[in-house]
């Protein structure tokens, strides 16, 4: 039987970007409420995962030109950098800051280095969810 | 107000249960794996936009909380189930599962 895949296809499309806007309200809430990098970061994969799923290896990798190997390294760097960053204000390692800054569309919104650690562990968790399923699904 | 929406509130949550209790009858007593495929994602569908609705106006009317995740839930619950009992029931079609012997209709049997 001729394989058709138009429906799912279809919802897959309109899923993943609900899916990608959920996993970054949950990665920029994470620190007021449940959620954070790691979470953040499986629901994302997840949503990349629904694409290779609905369509193949080789459309999701041409739509999305990703090295999810140079993800893990990015994230790793953005941790560490973080962490080193203290190092340069004659504070021990890994000493956070944060500070209310007055934003143009958000108002007053507290930004915090925390965060910056926070994407390091997002890429570092979409990079290797990718990477270990891409690996399983390209071996024959 | 506060009877008003307790009484929207509760109906909507017993009339959730009570459709996710007429989903799992469905899928005991149907006799072959279409016909649960049917009760179990339409009813339950209902069942749960029912109880995540309920939710959501318990919230909205007790703490004034409104909750955009509920009906993100709602939209994604309304969208995705369907659609996942339409895959499971063609992938036992493509699998060559046997319908019921009282069917009388296969429109597919000369597709392929």
């Amino acid at each position: 039987m001729k394989t058709n895949d138009v429906i799912f296809q279809t919802v897959a499309k309109v899923v993943f970007f609900m899916i990608i806007f959920f996993a970054v309200r949950i990665f920029f809430a994470g620190h007021y409420y449940p959620g954070g990098g790691f979470v953040g970061g499986l629901l994302t994969s997840g949503a990349i995962v629904l694409l290779l799923l609905a369509f193949d290896m080789k459309t999701v990798k041409k739509g999305l030109p990703i090295d999810f190997k140079c993800l893990i390294g990015l994230g790793l760097l953005f941790g560490a950098g973080t962490a080193a960053g203290s190092l340069l204000f004659n504070v021990p390692f890994f000493t956070h800051a944060y500070d209310y800054f007055q934003l143009p569309l958000f108002g007053k919104t507290s930004l915090h280095t925390a965060m910056l650690f926070d994407l390091g562990v997002y890429f570092v968790v979409i990079g290797v969810t990718m990477t270990i399923i891409q690996t399983i699904g390209e071996s024959e | 107000m506060t009877v008003i929406s307790d009484i929207i509130i509760v109906f909507l949550l017993l009339a959730g249960a009570f459709l996710s209790l007429v989903a799992a009858f469905g899928v005991i007593r149907l006799p072959d794996v279409y016909t649960r495929n049917h009760a179990a994602s339409k009813s339950a569908t209902l069942g749960v936009m029912f109880i995540l609705l309920g939710t959501f106006i318990f919230f909205l009317a007790k703490d004034g909380f409104f909750s955009s995740r509920l009906l993100l839930g709602i939209a994604f619950f309304f969208i995705t189930a369907p659609v996942a009992g339409h895959l499971i029931s063609r992938a036992a079609y493509n699998s060559g599962v046997k319908m019921w012997d009282k069917s009388v209709r296969d429109d597919l049997k000369n597709k392929k």
